[in-house]
């Protein structure tokens, strides 16, 4: 998502100059993207460029801005369109993966339950802040539950991955090792 | 490290004998301490079932000590091991099991009188335990009167009724949709947080992301932990 589709969510509540759309855009994602206020300003001065928001006169120091009709336009083209799943950044450890499969002398299966361990860690602090979440902040226990079900498919990724590789590897016991498959050692710490 | 509730030492069962065995489990170690929840998870075939089997007494190792307390299990006669059984460890299985004509309160205080505790003592003890876990207004119902979720949790508060200490979960959520099968784990986690101590089987790992420690069975042995690094230290052992 971009940082200009979420500033015209929040102003969509009503004008805001940036330091309140930080705090506000910090307080719905729960701090999971925490934006600096350069990025914010940024944003603003081109979302106003293309005639998205409107700057107000200044109050105290500070220029709130308020969305223009086109803005909210913007707004709800964005919501009605589904993501693409190629809008997305590339997935890099399924590259970090295919990768470690073809370079010689990759333990690939520790690899993989490195990733694994690390994503487990990841949900049980997850969880942990999950079970914090008051029944107010549902939009955050949301991001949350989003970034669980991420760890957990990735997790059941590597499960599948890890089996297909004690598949791939030659049978222990006769040792015929004529099979040019790469050492692939079960890791162990 | 007599603090363990459970402790598995280099831990081995093999099942059936010759070119047919099946090695189940291949030299485990673990602990799991009073206020501790360990979630094992793993591929069908991996060992979970015949841990938490291990874990409650139902089975025994044939290599290796499992000892609930500081007692090594296998050490036992019968009846002291049935009384572990029935005073120590409480299940928690996929299907609540609960008895169709007894109500909630009934349900959780059969196993004590089973174990001889008096009716009302025991009647008293199921409405500790439901009170505990927040179930007070299911006393009086029946499993019928009662949704899944409802019913997973009064079996949580029938596994730990009295003072059992640890509680072996098996798939608890069972069928259970996901926003009920939470309220179930919630309800598991709170009773660990007030020191029972926890074994949870699953194959979720959304569901494993509530434990303190995760283990990865893989063929029966330890391919993997996570959870505080100091506590991982003392788990992983990996006896090829």
């Amino acid at each position: 998502m971009s940082i200009r589709h979420g500033l015209l969510a929040l102003l969509e509540r009503g004008p805001m100059h940036g330091y309140q759309l930080r705090a506000a855009f910090e307080t719905s994602v729960g701090g999971t993207w925490s934006l600096n206020i350069g990025q914010v300003y940024t944003t603003l001065s081109r979302l106003e460029r293309d005639e998205l928001v409107a700057a107000l006169p200044e109050n105290e120091g500070q220029r709130p801005y308020a969305i223009t009709d086109g803005g909210r336009a913007e707004l709800n083209r964005w919501f009605a369109t589904p993501l693409e799943r190629s809008d997305r950044p590339r997935d890099e450890l399924a590259i970090k993966l295919a990768l470690a499969m073809t370079t010689p002398g990759v333990d690939v299966a520790a690899v993989v339950q490195g990733q694994r361990t690390a994503g487990m860690r990841a949900l049980q602090e997850y969880t942990r802040l999950k079970t914090r979440t008051g029944p107010d902040d549902l939009s955050w226990a949301l991001v949350l539950e989003s970034m669980i079900f991420q760890c957990e498919a990735e997790i059941r990724w590597l499960d599948h991955c890890e089996t297909a590789l004690l598949r791939r590897r030659p049978a222990p016991a006769p040792a015929s090792a004529t099979a040019p498959a790469p050492d692939r050692e079960e890791a162990h710490r | 490290m007599s603090d363990a509730v459970l402790e598995f030492r280099d831990v081995h069962r093999t099942h059936g004998t010759g070119p047919a065995a099946v090695h189940a489990l291949r030299g485990v170690t673990l602990r799991v301490r009073p206020g501790e929840l360990v979630a094992v998870m793993g591929p069908s075939g991996s060992g979970k079932s015949t841990l938490l089997n291990l874990a409650g007494g139902l089975d025994l190792p044939d290599g290796g000590e499992a000892l609930v307390d500081g007692v090594a299990l296998d050490s036992l006669s019968h009846r002291r091991l049935a009384a572990v059984r029935r005073r120590t460890a409480g299940y928690v299985f996929q299907d609540f099991n609960l008895l169709p004509s007894l109500t909630a309160a009934e349900n959780v205080a059969l196993p004590l009188e089973l174990d001889g505790t008096g009716v009302r003592a025991a009647r008293r003890a199921a409405f500790a335990a439901l009170g505990d876990l927040g179930l007070g207004e299911l006393a009086g119902r029946f499993p019928d009167q009662m949704s899944g979720g409802q019913q997973q949790r009064v079996a949580i508060a029938r596994a730990l009724v009295g003072d059992r200490r640890l509680v072996l979960a098996d798939e608890p959520t069972g069928a259970l949709d996901s926003e009920t099968g939470e309220t179930v784990l919630r309800v598991l986690r709170d009773r660990v947080d007030a020191g029972a101590a926890g074994l949870l089987v699953t194959h979720e790992a959304r569901h494993a992301g509530w434990a303190d420690r995760v283990i990865f069975l893989r063929d029966g042995r330890v391919v993997d932990t996570s959870g505080p690094l100091a506590a991982a230290e003392d788990l992983l052992e990996h006896h090829s």
